[in-house]
Parts: C-alpha cells; structure tokens; sequence
C-alpha cells in the first residue's frame, strides 16, 4: 500500500473537489439573485398574501361568455391568425431573397453583409420589434405583422441559406451548362429541391409565430393579446379569463393541427 | 435544313396549374390581407415617417453618458437575478412533478400495484398541470401576476419560474425515461422506494443532461426576463420600454446594443458550462 497518493485516495472515494466548489458556487449565485432582488420568499408565500392571491384567482371566475363576448374573441383570434399567417408569409419571401446573397451565391461580401443583417433581424425579439413597429405603424394588427415578418425573416433567411448552401449543385449546373439562363436554371434546378425543406420550416415558423401573435398584441400589436391588455387594464377579470382560455384553445387547437398533419406526412403515400 | 435547328418555343407543361394554385391563394390572401389592416401605406405616412426619422435618427450616436450607463447596468443586474432566481424556483416546482410524471419511477408499469388507479390519476394530474403551466405564455403570467404583486422584477421572477417550471418538469421526465432504465427498475422491483431509485438508478445516468438543458432553460430565461420587463416586471426590458415610450432613440439604442451583448454572454457561459459538464 505504498505510493498512493492523496489525489488517488480522493479519486477512490469518489469525491470530486470541482464538482463540489461549482454546485457551491452555483449555489451562492442564485442566493445572491434572491437577495439582489430583496425578494423575501417567506413574505411571498405568506398566509396573509396567500389570501391576498386567492381573492385575486377568483375574481377570474366564471369567465365571460356573453355571446357578444365571445363575437369579440372570435374577432380577436382571426386577427392573430391573420398577423401570424401575413407575417410569416413575409417573412418567408424576405428570407429566400436574403438567403440567395448569404450562401455566397452573389459574392462573399454580399455573403457577410447579408449574414450580419440575418443575425441582427434575429436578435431582436419579436416583441422589442413590435414596440418599434407600433411607432413605425401606429397601434393595431399591422405592426405586430411587420415585426413578426422582420424577425422571422432573419430566421428563416438563416435556415434557407443553409438549406441552400446543403443542395447539391449538379442539377443547376447541368441546366447552365445546357445553356439555360442562370435565373432559370436556379428556378428550374435548385428551388424544386429545396421547396419541401423551405415550406417545411415555414409552416414550422408559422406554429411558432401563432403563439408570439397572440402577446405582440400587449404593446399595441392587435390581436388576443391586445384584447387581454385592454381587459385587464380596466379591471375587467371575468373578460380576461374569457382572452386567457381562448388564447389557450387556440395553441392547443394549432399543436393537434400539427401532430395531425405530421402524421399525414409519415404514412406512406400520404 | 437550318429549320430544323431552331427549337420551338419549350413552354414548362406545369406553369399553367401553378399559376391557379398561385391565383386561388392569392384570392384566399385577401380577406387576411383585409383583417391584419395590411396597409404598407401607412409605413410613409408623413406623420409616422418624421416619428420613427427623428426616433432612428437618434439611433446613432448611442447615449453613453455615465448616468444612464449606470442605470444600464443596475437593469442588466436586475435582469441576471431575475433570470437566475427564476429559474432556481423552476427546479423547485419541476423536479417533484418530473419524478412523479416519469414512468421509469412507476411500480405499477412493472407488475400489478395495489394502488395502480391512484399513481395513475396523480400522474394525469401532474401532466395536466404542467401543461397549463406550459401552455399559458410566460408574457400572461407575467402580466397577470404584475397586476397582483404590482411593478418590478418580484413578478417576473414567479412568472419565469411558473411557466419554466412546466417545461422543465415535462423535460425531466421525458430525459428520466429517455435513458437506461434498467438500474432504477431492478432497484424498484426489490423492493427499494422511489426517491431512491431515482438517486441511485436514474440520476447518476441522466444528470449530466439534466444539468445541460436547465442551463439552457436558463439562457432562454435571460431573454425572457428582458422580454418581461416590457409589462412591467422590472430589468432591462422596462428601461427599454420607458424610454421607446419617451422616443428617446439615444437610449434605446444603448440598451439594444447591451442586450445584444448580455445575449451574446449568457449564449457563451452556456455553452462554456455545458461543455465542463460533458
């Protein structure tokens, strides 16, 4: 038992002093949050404040549905379909023609000019976009349209460029090289692949972008979100509950929409 | 002989069917067009057009006085905590619902349970709460509970710790049962109890990618939090919103600038620290 060492025994014993010195750290970060924030759990969670919360959930309760109301929400909803579907359409023209400069099909310069206003339109969230649109557009459905068209853009014109820049070039080639024009043998070789991949991001975005339309509307951007906004500005709880469980109908309509047609897709032949 | 060189006009036999499909859409488009108030018009009206150019206008230079710096980064801070406390209370509510939706930790899908109704309705009832939990969106959550605990980061962090604790607590299960659950069930069929199944069969397997997706939970909670500030909860987002209200472009500039950057870093630290843990 000679020449074992303190870091062997230590191994042995399955210690791990790295382990042990980030789970702390972490641990003071996250009680160095609570008190930056002086937020006081125990007073939070109090009995006198539980009941504070509970006279707040049931005034929520029962929710409006006067069939007024309700001619409101329905109102409502198409507006946000209508803001996701325009925008990600938008959005999904915007992308391909960015996409063509950011594969280095126009030159490389083009290639980081384009990548860098990709990646700009990306970073900014949709609802930061949406509150410069509102000052753009004013109050209303077509600034939340324009953000989500300008922010999807830089995403989805990231995607099809890397759709583009994975296809295979022969097919466009050989159309050149026969002699066709480079436009139509981009049209005629290249897009006919990558058309299943584009519109399948596309319809993807447009999943995603239903569920962002629905609160764009909290800034002024339309749509149930606005409505909620409204509602609950004036105190009108039994209304919200009504925007709330409509809200939550609708994603949950559009995520069944979706497995559905997923599944469609699997079957063979379908 | 040089007739027969010249090639007819080809015309693409499919153009004639896609210009319908393309028509009937664009008809389709119209009432859509009609209830978004799509009217690009409005972008170059002369009011809107001497707003957002005296707002853009502003945009360079950024407003780097030492004064709203400082404020800059007491919101970048808040912003931190926010995001850090939030996600520490996602992992209080998560882990008890993960372990008990998961059903690499259920006794009845191993062989007959005396109690096997009652483990069935508390999983339906944890899978049901996680599911509103999840499916109402953060921004509601943070909206509804400013309205109850007033203004400030206090709101966003619950609002971050209720709808992330959902999508944790979902994720935990599926990663619970995604991996090799062999160990926890032979522990469980003799005899052990479930907590320590889970701490001696399921976690030494699946911790690793447990940690990894907390950490990018927490990543997605950065941008949250900013996004939050926007209906009031304090950070970044509401020092943004209180000067876009102001049109001051110099300060929305600055904070869009630091945002980017706060991105940029919690991107990095991310995936600084999941790489230490692989």
């Amino acid at each position: 038992m000679s020449g074992v060492t303190f870091a062997e025994r230590r191994a042995a014993m399955g210690f791990c002093l790295h382990c042990w010195t980030t789970l702390l750290l972490l641990a003071f970060l996250v009680w160095a949050s609570f008190a930056y924030l002086s937020l006081d759990l125990s007073r939070l969670f109090s009995a006198e404040s539980g009941r504070g919360m509970l006279q707040f959930v049931l005034r929520f309760f029962p929710p409006d549905t006067s069939a007024e109301f309700l001619r409101k929400i329905a109102k409502g909803t198409l507006e946000t379909l209508a803001i996701s579907a325009i925008g990600t359409l938008l959005a999904a023209g915007a992308g391909l023609l960015l996409a063509l400069p950011a594969a280095g099909r126009l030159g490389s310069v083009l290639k980081a000019v384009t990548r860098f206003l990709l990646n700009a339109l990306r970073s900014v969230p949709e609802l930061v976009w949406a509150a410069l649109m509102v000052l753009a557009a004013g109050l209303g459905p077509f600034a939340g349209t324009l953000a989500l068209a300008l922010h999807t853009a830089g995403v989805l014109g990231r995607l099809f460029a890397e759709s583009l820049e994975n296809t295979p070039p022969e097919p466009a080639r050989s159309l050149a090289e026969s002699g066709a024009a480079p436009a139509l043998a981009f049209l005629y070789g290249t897009l006919p692949a990558i058309t299943p991949q584009l519109i399948a991001y596309s319809l993807y975005r447009w999943e995603m972008n239903i569920r962002m339309a629905t609160v764009l509307g909290f800034v002024g951007a339309g749509g149930l979100g606005q409505m909620l906004y409204y509602e609950l500005s004036l105190l009108h709880e039994a209304q919200a509950s009504s925007v709330i469980i409509a809200m939550l109908a609708l994603v949950v309509l559009v995520d069944a929409a979706s497995a559905w047609v997923r599944r469609r897709q699997m079957r063979p032949g379908g | 002989m040089a007739s027969s060189l010249q090639q007819p006009r080809l015309r693409d036999p499919d153009a004639l069917r896609r210009a319908g499909w393309a028509l009937l859409a664009l008809l389709a488009l119209w009432p859509l067009l009609l209830i978004a108030e799509f009217r690009p018009a409005e972008l170059f009206d002369a009011r809107n057009l001497a707003v957002m150019g005296g707002f853009l206008g502003q945009f360079f230079p950024p407003n780097l006085s030492g004064d709203f710096l400082a404020f800059v980064l007491k919101a970048t801070m808040e912003t931190l905590a926010m995001a850090t406390a939030g996600t520490a209370l996602a992992m209080l509510l998560a882990v008890p619902l993960g372990l008990v939706l998961t059903h690499s930790l259920s006794v009845s899908r191993i062989g007959p349970a005396p109690d096997r109704g009652a483990g069935e309705a508390l999983r339906a009832l944890a899978r049901m709460t996680l599911l509103l939990l999840r499916g109402i969106p953060e921004l509601v959550w943070a909206l509804l509970l400013v309205r109850a605990f007033g203004l400030g980061p206090a709101a966003g962090v619950l609002a971050i710790a209720l709808t992330y604790g959902g999508m944790l607590g979902k994720v935990y299960a599926e990663i619970l049962e995604s991996g090799d659950t062999r160990p926890a069930r032979a522990l469980l069929e003799s005899g052990s109890g479930r907590l320590m199944a889970f701490f001696y069969g399921l976690l030494p397997g699946a911790g690793q990618e447990l940690a990894s997706y907390t950490i990018y939970r927490w990543e997605c909670a950065v941008r949250a939090s900013v996004i939050m500030g926007f209906v009031g909860a304090g950070g970044l987002g509401q020092l943004m919103d209180q000067s876009m209200k102001m049109l001051n472009g110099g300060e929305v500039s600055t904070i869009l600038i630091v945002f980017l950057l706060l991105v940029l870093l919690a991107d990095a630290l991310s995936v600084f620290l999941r790489k230490l843990l692989a």
